[in-house]
């Protein structure tokens, strides 16, 4: 199992990626994406929007269930990647493939980045799903 | 990750399952696989070429004396009595509310011996069940569900994948059929024309002990055929593709034969059985809930336990099981709906705030394509 010790990661499985401009990328972890199974579609109606860390900004189906997808930390919901969007002709199946890399799921805009400090680290993530 | 408090159990593949990076999770109290390599390429083998399942959680009973007969007569729904030695039949208990105990597979093995397949999920629930209800008979019953280990082959090339395996040809049995064999150094083997799958196939009931090394010659094969070995995430989408019920589903203790879409299994001739007098009651007031199939008209998959309401978002009925079906790559379901609705009404799915619109269909989803 996957655990990119750069990252942060949240109790319901995702990872976000924070860039250099104070944006980040959020995706779902390895274990996610291997709990879930093969994902076939990705909903995410939340783009240009604010929400608050753990609000959810949208849903993945996979073939035997549909899980709701949260918010790492407070921010704009910035762009949808379009690569998993099925609407923009792009394969859900790359989170499967490649959870931290082309299987990223949305771009924010972080406005509370004094919340990254209560994510868990690697370490606490792996012992979480261990 | 849950905390299981009761320790799982676990068939005698378990190793092998993990040893082939399996995605395990609990099911009915096993910790069994769910996928291998993936649930639609899995599903889409046993369409094309051939699954490979471990079905070694289900439960195995058997029945045996004078009074067989009769007794299963008495607790299930179909007609032993029509069921000749080297068949098998597809049947349900009922209890005395006409709710359904379980559905099962009965084979007959001798004229006064029986072998009673059962969910996973109700084993306890059945031999206590059959227990209870054996004292008038002189029958003997024994729980041989540790001792058997079941391994279903199934799919268009099932046979070609058994034959190499035994080494020499056979005749490709009748559905429901069944017979003993030896495979290999292994034996007793009962080869069923069953399964769950609507993809045709066998199921091979084996000794608990002789499990991995049938599973590894069959894996062994499994190549030149295409095959896969295949979990229950796979098992769960073929069924549902065709429209058989999954019990916990479709059917319950408070679920009936009639409303699951199961009145063919019921031979009110055959004499007085369990339920038989409220399952009469309901075929002559009519049943409340129809189970009824359905296409979902989005990318959003309804699931279990979901309502479905109609378009003023009044609850009419529940979505029993749903998934994307691999072959159709487009979302089914099953639910229960009134039977009274008119086949035109518009119908959703509602999922949290949202609802999603449905399309009644009929059975099965699968017509024999699957790309």
């Amino acid at each position: 199992m996957q655990i990119p010790q750069e990252l942060k990661y949240t109790k319901n499985h995702e990872w976000i990626k924070v860039l250099d401009d104070g944006q980040a990328i959020v995706g779902i972890t390895d274990f996610a994406q291997s709990e879930l199974g093969e994902i076939v579609y990705v909903e995410v109606e939340t783009v240009g929007e604010e929400l608050n860390k753990d609000e959810v900004f949208g849903l993945v189906e996979a073939v035997k269930t549909t899980s709701d997808l949260y918010m790492p930390v407070s921010g704009k919901v910035l762009e949808l990647n379009s690569a998993i969007d099925e609407n923009e002709g792009g394969n859900p199946g790359l989170i499967n493939e490649d959870p931290y890399g082309k299987g990223w799921i949305i771009k924010i805009a972080i406005t509370h980045p004094e919340e990254l400090e209560e994510l868990l680290s690697a370490d606490e993530y792996k012992a979480l799903i261990e | 990750m849950k905390e299981e408090t009761i320790p799982l159990k676990k068939t005698p593949l378990v190793e092998i399952h993990e040893a082939l990076g399996a995605k395990m999770a609990a099911f009915a109290g096993y910790w069994m696989p769910i996928y291998y390599s993936g649930i639609q390429s899995e599903h889409k083998a046993v369409r094309n070429a051939a699954g490979i399942f471990d079905c070694s959680h289900m439960g195995e009973f058997v029945v045996s004396g004078p009074q067989a007969e009769d007794f299963l007569q008495y607790v299930t729904l179909n007609d032993v009595a029509k069921l000749q030695p080297g068949k098998a039949q597809y049947t349900l208990m009922a209890n005395h509310r006409g709710g359904t105990v379980d559905d099962l597979l009965l084979y007959r093995l001798e004229d006064d011996r029986y072998l009673l397949v059962v969910n996973a999920s109700n084993i306890q629930k059945d031999w206590q069940w059959l227990q209870q209800h054996s004292s008038p008979f002189e029958v003997e019953l024994e729980d041989v569900s540790d001792q058997i280990a079941l391994i279903a082959v199934q799919g268009p090339r099932a046979h070609q994948l058994l034959e190499a395996l035994l080494g020499n040809s056979f005749e490709p049995l009748r559905p429901f059929h069944f017979v003993q064999a030896k495979i290999g150094h292994i034996e007793p083997v009962t080869i069923s024309a069953t399964g769950y799958t609507g993809s045709g196939g066998y199921e091979l009931y084996i000794p608990a002990r002789d499990a991995p090394s049938l599973w590894n010659a069959l894996l062994d094969k499994a190549h030149a055929f295409n095959a896969l070995p295949a979990g229950l995430g796979a098992r769960d989408t073929l069924r549902l593709e065709m429209g058989y019920c999954l019990y916990g589903h479709e059917l319950t203790d408070e679920i009936s034969a009639l409303e699951a879409g199961l009145s063919w299994v019921i031979k009110w001739k055959k004499g007085d059985f369990i339920g038989k007098e409220a399952l009469l009651q309901q075929r002559k007031q009519g049943i409340k809930q129809k189970l009824s199939a359905f296409y979902a008209l989005t990318r959003r998959v309804p699931r279990a336990d979901y309502s479905i309401v109609d378009v003023d978002g009044a609850t009419v009925g529940w979505i029993s099981s749903g998934t994307l079906s691999p072959c159709l790559q487009r979302p089914i379901a099953l639910g229960f709906i009134p039977p009274s609705t008119p086949e035109g009404q518009e119908l959703y799915f509602q999922a949290g705030s949202k609802r999603f619109p449905l399309q009644q269909t009929k059975l099965p989803f699968y017509k024999g394509d699957c790309p």
